[in-house]
């Protein structure tokens, strides 16, 4: 009888079985890594129509946040300033720069200024600005150092496991309140030791909120 | 084997090349894989909207609505409504007297309200009048001309209504100059009134040992609000 299967044959189901478990591993490594909100959103930094740096006005210039995003405190979002805002200084500083022309015409014909929305949560998620803001949830630990970015890039996933990691114990994520705006703290040794204490939870009325209701409503 | 090994590295190869890592910058917007209830036909603020004809999804108020909120209760207990518009609280001067008729500072100064009064104007007047209010702040040295030192004789005459306006309405005195921009919008009556007193409060601090008589007696008001006093002279 003639060889019907080759030699090599006889290591076919070796070859297929490390072949198809390596495959899977990288399939899965893939997807893992590629599938989620950590590869889809974070880095995404659109091209706005005014090449606005928050480094420089909220940076150099120091500007608070709430200069601009006076909303953030009173309501669940937190408003893009329209071009009167801007004005109060740009009628003085880089009064003629061509830069802010769309500036100056969106505050003059009272119309909008097309600004390219970065952070978008999905619809069926509720969340809200002012509850984090007044708790001691600093814009740093959801959007990474804005006061550093000349463009607003995505800087932090904002997935369901993102927001639960600080839901399941907040008072490792909360600072003083008077330092939520000021991008740039680090908890020194003292705040550890009282935010670790009952007291501050206490007082601050921290909750783990965990319950699917909280966001999905 | 290894043929197979090969042809698995290439392939990972590939997709890395063209996928790129985690946080790479990306201009266009994140994929949404499985959208099944990710976008809802609901409006969002700020977002364009084709239904109506401006494109707004937040539409500006029709004209002649009257926001009816919480009202503002002052030190005498007087309930005013934020649609009151020409009430001398929410206008800092009684209208029938064209704006000369000016008052004095209606919501009761306590601490609490002087602290918000310092953490608004923080916010808000530090950029341009300086932490001291002395008209050295920061966009004065980035090319904004007539910045008005908040200690000067004017500022100091200006009565607390005449203030409140300013902040509202803004201040233009020079033709050639930007002048101030009111900051109606942004800043809520209340915590207009509160920056009031807390530049009250600073400037009462820089007088130091300036003779009372030389005062202007309108500035003698935060005297009435001992806690004023207090935040003022220590
Ligand atoms: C001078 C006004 C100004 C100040 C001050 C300012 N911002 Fe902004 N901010 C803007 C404008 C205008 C945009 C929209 C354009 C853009 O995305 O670059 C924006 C966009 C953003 C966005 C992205 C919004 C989106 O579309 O998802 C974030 C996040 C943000 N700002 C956070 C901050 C934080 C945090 C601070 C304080 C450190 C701050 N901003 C201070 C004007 C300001
Ligand atoms: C508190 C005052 C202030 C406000 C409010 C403000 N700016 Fe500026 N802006 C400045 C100053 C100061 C500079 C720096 C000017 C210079 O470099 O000479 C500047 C610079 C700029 C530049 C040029 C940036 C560059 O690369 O040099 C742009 C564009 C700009 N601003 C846009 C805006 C927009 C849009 C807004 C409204 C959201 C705004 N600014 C609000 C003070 C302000
Ligand atoms: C707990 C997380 C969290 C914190 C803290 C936080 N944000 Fe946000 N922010 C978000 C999320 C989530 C969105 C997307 C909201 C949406 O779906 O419209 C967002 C959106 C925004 C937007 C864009 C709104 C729009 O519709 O264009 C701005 C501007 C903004 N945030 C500014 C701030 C500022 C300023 C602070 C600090 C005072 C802050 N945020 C603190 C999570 C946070
Ligand atoms: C860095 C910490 C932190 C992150 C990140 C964070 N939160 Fe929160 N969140 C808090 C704290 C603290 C509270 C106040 C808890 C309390 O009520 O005791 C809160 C409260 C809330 C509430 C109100 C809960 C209630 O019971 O009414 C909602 C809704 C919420 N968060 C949604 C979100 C969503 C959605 C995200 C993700 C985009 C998120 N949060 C991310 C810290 C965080
Ligand atoms: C702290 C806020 C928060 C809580 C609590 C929470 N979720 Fe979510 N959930 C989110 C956010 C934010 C997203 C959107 C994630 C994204 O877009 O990447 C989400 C998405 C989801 C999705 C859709 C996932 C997808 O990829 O399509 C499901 C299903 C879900 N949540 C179920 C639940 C259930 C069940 C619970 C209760 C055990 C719960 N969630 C509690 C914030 C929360
Ligand atoms: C963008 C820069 C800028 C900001 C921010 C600003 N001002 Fe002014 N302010 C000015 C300029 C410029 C003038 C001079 C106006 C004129 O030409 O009469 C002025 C004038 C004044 C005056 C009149 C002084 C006098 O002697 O006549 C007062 C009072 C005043 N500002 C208070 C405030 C308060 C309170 C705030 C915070 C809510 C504030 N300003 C924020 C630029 C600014």
């Amino acid at each position: 009888m003639s060889n019907v299967f080759p030699k090599w044959t006889n290591r076919l189901p070796l070859i297929a079985l490390v072949g198809g478990l390596v495959t899977g591993a990288c399939v899965i490594a893939g997807a893992t890594y590629y599938f989620t909100p950590k590869y889809s959103r974070v880095g995404y930094q659109p091209v706005q129509p005014v090449s606005f740096s928050h480094e420089i006005h909220a940076g150099q210039l120091g500007l608070d946040c709430r200069y601009c995003h006076n909303g953030v405190e009173k309501s669940w979002f937190s408003n893009i300033p329209a071009a009167e805002t801007c004005m109060r200084c740009h009628n003085s500083v880089l009064k003629d720069d061509p830069r802010l022309q769309p500036i100056r015409d969106a505050f003059e014909n009272d119309k909008p200024i097309k600004w390219v929305q970065v952070h978008k949560t999905p619809d069926y998620v509720y969340f809200n600005h002012s509850v984090h803001v007044n708790r001691g949830v600093s814009c740093v630990k959801c959007h990474g150092r804005v006061d550093q970015m000349d463009e607003v890039k995505h800087a932090k996933p904002l997935s369901m496991a993102f927001c639960l990691d600080c839901h399941r114990s907040p008072h490792e994520h909360v600072r003083p309140q008077s330092e939520v705006f000021n991008l740039g703290w680090e908890p020194g040794e003292d705040w550890v030791a009282e935010r670790d204490g009952a007291a501050l939870v206490n007082k601050m009325k921290l909750r783990t909120s965990e319950s699917c209701s909280a966001c999905h409503r | 084997m290894r043929y197979v090994l090969i042809g698995i590295a290439m392939g990972a190869f590939m997709v890395v090349a063209l996928a790129g890592f985690r946080g790479d910058i990306s201009r266009k917007p994140p994929l949404e894989v499985f959208a099944d209830m990710d976008r809802q036909p609901k409006l969002r603020p700020m977002e364009p909207n084709a239904f109506f004809k401006n494109g707004l999804s937040s539409q500006p108020l029709v004209k002649g609505t009257v926001g009816r909120s919480e009202p503002l209760v002052t030190a005498s207990g007087e309930k005013v409504y934020p649609f009151q518009t020409n009430h001398a609280v929410n206008k800092g001067y009684t209208i029938a007297d064209e704006a000369t008729n000016f008052v004095s500072i209606p919501l009761p100064v306590t601490m609490g309200f002087l602290e918000r009064g310092r953490e608004r104007f923080g916010i808000s007047c530090v950029p341009c009048h300086g932490a001291q209010g002395d008209g050295n702040g920061i966009v004065g040295k980035f090319g904004f001309s007539g910045i008005r030192d908040l200690h000067g004789e004017t500022a100091l005459k200006l009565s607390d209504g005449a203030l409140f306006k300013i902040i509202s309405e803004g201040q233009k005195s020079s033709p050639t100059e930007a002048g101030m921009m009111g900051y109606a919008s942004n800043i809520d009556i209340a915590d207009r009134w509160a920056i009031v007193a807390y530049v009250r409060a600073l400037q009462l601090s820089r007088l130091g040992n300036a003779k009372k008589d030389n005062v202007p007696t309108r500035f003698l008001i935060p005297e009435k609000a001992p806690e004023a006093k207090k935040e003022g002279t220590q």
